[in-house]
């Protein structure tokens, strides 16, 4: 008998029950198809403004840096700025998010653009968020040639841009949306859920930044 | 790993004489538990979300065998691969030909209970494969050959100072003037060599947190980043994980999300959520070529249906240790396997058997604490119990104790007996105390008296005061 088998009968006679009762495969895929609406709480279903900005004090609260801008064209600029305030060399690692690639990067003439995934020599790395939670103050990033997943794990420092509208009150109304995008039981490779930069407590419980991931999460909010 | 559960008590005895594990312990009470509380008070939707959480747990583990066969499907359908295995030893084997495959010679390993369980690094080591812990706790205690003390805080038996003794033995690169006393100092050196290891390996391995029925997806949560490292950089992710980490939907995950870092560390959500699926798709520039998941039994199948399968609903958050004045006093090793504490006393038994592990749900004051801060409304004090009547049952405990219990239970059934022989008894063990108000010894109860006092009675029974307060009552209700 493969493990598989073994397995199923195991459970199915732990259980007492049998793997052909239609009534029980009617309901798990009625539960699997609309799963009942859970608890959202209620910092999570807040309006427009303060949704976003929950979402700044929460992502502020966790350590993450975040910068308000007007129009994705301010985008570069901030960018450079940052580099310039933390003393980094002026050159950023970026996917082909196409977003991203419509913004005026030639009017930074200092900045270099390095494209592709990260190879673990970036000082910084771009990033655009597929959304942010307001309730915990995270970016939901998706994989892809658009935003390499190594680009939010690699450089010392990871710069992510989320548009105002792109930020939800709850997890759920992201996860609804990601649904919409890859269909319904698809996903991405992989679905980041961020939430500050990088940490460790391992030794004696004290909290320290940048453990294996960036060491700073430096957030561009786009307005409007 | 070596089973050392049935030397508890000694393991117990070392443990509190041990003055730098008792200065790590301070750690436990004092950072956790503040930490959740105060996230816990941030969300007055906690305990309709623990509600929440467990019937979902508990539709899942009524259905399990269908929400497995969902998930096989779907992990299927992104490309991946599902490999099922009974016992620790399928899941090792089904692992070595997963890295014999791509001749794999180092393999990074996110942190991983399920791996401790299945005892991995010692069956890597004995194949000439060399497993790399980057979990930074767990990176410290494989540099001692040690295992972990604690399911999310595998290092909190240690002190810094411990840790700079070991990077300087193990890395020997270190200049000895290199100042190392700060944890970021040590942080920073183990960040630096770890770098490189996640490139040189040809296999990373994570657990799960949750496996995803929907979308065939796994989840982990770590607040490092090595987890994500781990998989996302070496040809092929193995994920390890036990059958009962199913749930249906990514909304049933985010309802279980919203408890889990905030009893564990008392954060609103670890710093990474990831969400896999699959081996990376074309045109992607990163990510894993292929994506396995050994999905783990090893006796969990057999507590469905039975007094234990509630124990099933547990995500590993370590609230119930954290929270623990026996784990507060002895730590995480003197459990003698790889789950300590509270979910520990409850689970080995069940998966090594009450013959070896019967000590641990003894060790117990049934203050109920587990219980109350347990996210998922896990009954673990009532569980221990059902393994003290099962140990009394298999006749595992030791004889004095099993007279002791048969007579005192032969009273308990025969209540006037039980009265007169207390009023006789407990004004002569009143009298026997000398006036000290405590016995330091007592016949037949040595073993208990061994390790604290027990209070002497003050003279008359429980049945006799409570007359005595009702009578009271009745004339004063006059």
């Amino acid at each position: 008998m493969s493990g598989r088998q073994a397995i199923l009968s195991k459970v199915r006679a732990s259980l007492a029950e049998t793997g052909d009762d239609a009534a029980r495969r009617a309901v798990v895929e009625a539960r699997l198809a609309k799963p009942p609406k859970g608890v959202i709480p209620a910092r999570g279903k807040l309006p427009d403004d303060a949704r976003v900005d929950l979402f700044e004090t929460l992502a502020t609260k966790f350590a993450a840096t975040v910068e308000r801008v007007r129009s994705p064209a301010d985008v570069p600029k901030a960018v450079a700025a940052y580099l310039r305030a933390k003393n980094l060399p002026a050159a950023v690692r970026v996917g082909a998010d196409k977003r991203l690639a419509a913004m005026p990067w030639d009017r930074e003439k200092a900045l270099e653009i390095r494209s592709g995934p990260s190879d673990g020599d970036d000082e910084a790395g771009v990033s655009h968020a597929f959304g942010g939670i307001a309730e915990t103050g995270t970016l939901v990033m998706t994989s892809g040639k658009d935003n390499p997943s190594t680009i939010n794990f690699l450089p010392e420092h990871h710069i992510v841009v989320v548009e105002a509208a792109d930020i939800d009150g709850d997890m759920e109304s992201v996860l609804a949306k990601v649904r919409k995008k890859y269909g319904r039981g698809k996903m991405p490779r992989t679905l980041n859920f961020i939430t500050g930069p990088s940490r460790s407590g391992d030794i004696e419980q004290k909290i320290i930044l940048g453990a294996h991931g960036p060491r700073a999460l430096h957030i561009i909010l786009v307005d409007g | 790993m070596q089973i050392t559960s049935p030397e508890f008590k000694s393991n117990s005895r070392a443990a509190l004489a041990d003055a730098q594990l008792q200065k790590a312990l301070s750690n436990v009470r004092s950072g956790f538990i503040d930490k959740r509380l105060k996230a816990v008070a941030d969300l007055p939707e906690f305990e309709r979300l623990r509600d929440s959480a467990k019937a979902i747990k508990d539709h899942v583990l009524s259905n399990l065998d269908l929400y497995l066969e969902a998930y096989e499907g779907k992990v299927l359908a992104a490309g991946g691969k599902v490999h099922w295995c009974q016992t620790a030893e399928d899941a090792r084997q089904a692992i070595l030909a997963i890295c014999r495959s791509v001749d794999a010679r180092v393999v990074t390993k996110g942190k991983s209970m399920i791996t401790e369980e299945i005892a991995l690094n010692e069956f890597f080591e004995k194949n000439g494969i060399a497993p790399v812990e980057t979990d930074l706790g767990e990176y410290i205690i494989q540099l001692r050959g040690e295992h972990p003390s604690h399911i999310i805080a595998p290092a909190v038996h240690l002190n810094k100072e411990q840790v700079e003794e070991d990077f300087r033995r193990v890395h020997d690169h270190l200049a000895p003037g290199r100042d190392l006393t700060e944890p970021e100092a040590l942080l920073n050196e183990a960040r630096r060599v770890l770098r490189s290891r996640y490139f040189e390996a040809d296999v990373g391995i994570t657990g799960a947190n949750f496996l995803v029925a929907e979308t065939g997806s796994s989840i982990i949560v770590t607040n490092e980043g090595n987890g994500d490292l781990t998989q996302i950089l070496p040809k092929v992710h193995i994920v390890v994980a036990s059958i009962e980490k199913v749930v249906p939907t990514l909304d049933d995950a985010a309802q279980i999300l919203r408890l889990l870092a905030r009893s564990a560390t008392g954060q609103d959500m670890s710093v990474y959520t990831t969400v896999s699926t699959g081996p990376r798709r074309p045109g992607d520039p990163d990510g894993p070529e292929e994506y396995h998941v050994i999905l783990l039994d090893n006796g969990r199948s057999a507590m469905l249906g039975t007094e234990f399968q509630d124990m099933l609903r547990c995500i590993r958050c370590g609230a119930c240790m954290n929270h623990c004045p026996v784990y507060h006093a002895v730590g995480g090793h003197a459990y003698g396997w790889v789950y300590p504490g509270p979910m520990g006393a409850v689970l080995t038994p069940s998966l090594i058997g009450v013959d070896k592990g019967g000590h641990l749900p003894n060790a117990s004051t049934f203050c109920g604490r587990c219980e109350s801060v347990c996210p998922m409304r896990i009954p673990l004090p009532k569980m221990m119990r059902h393994w003290r009547e099962r140990e009394f049952e298999r006749g595992l405990n030791p004889a004095v104790a099993r007279y002791g219990l048969k007579t005192w239970a032969f009273f308990a059934k025969r209540p006037r007996l039980y009265r007169f022989a207390a009023a006789m008894g407990i004004p002569a063990l009143g009298m026997f105390s000398f006036g000290k108000g405590r016995f330091s010894w007592l016949p037949f109860a040595g073993g208990w008296t061994r390790h604290r006092e027990l209070p002497a009675p003050e003279g008359r029974t429980f049945m006799q005061q409570l007359r005595e307060r009702d009578a009271v009552m009745k004339q004063a209700a006059r």
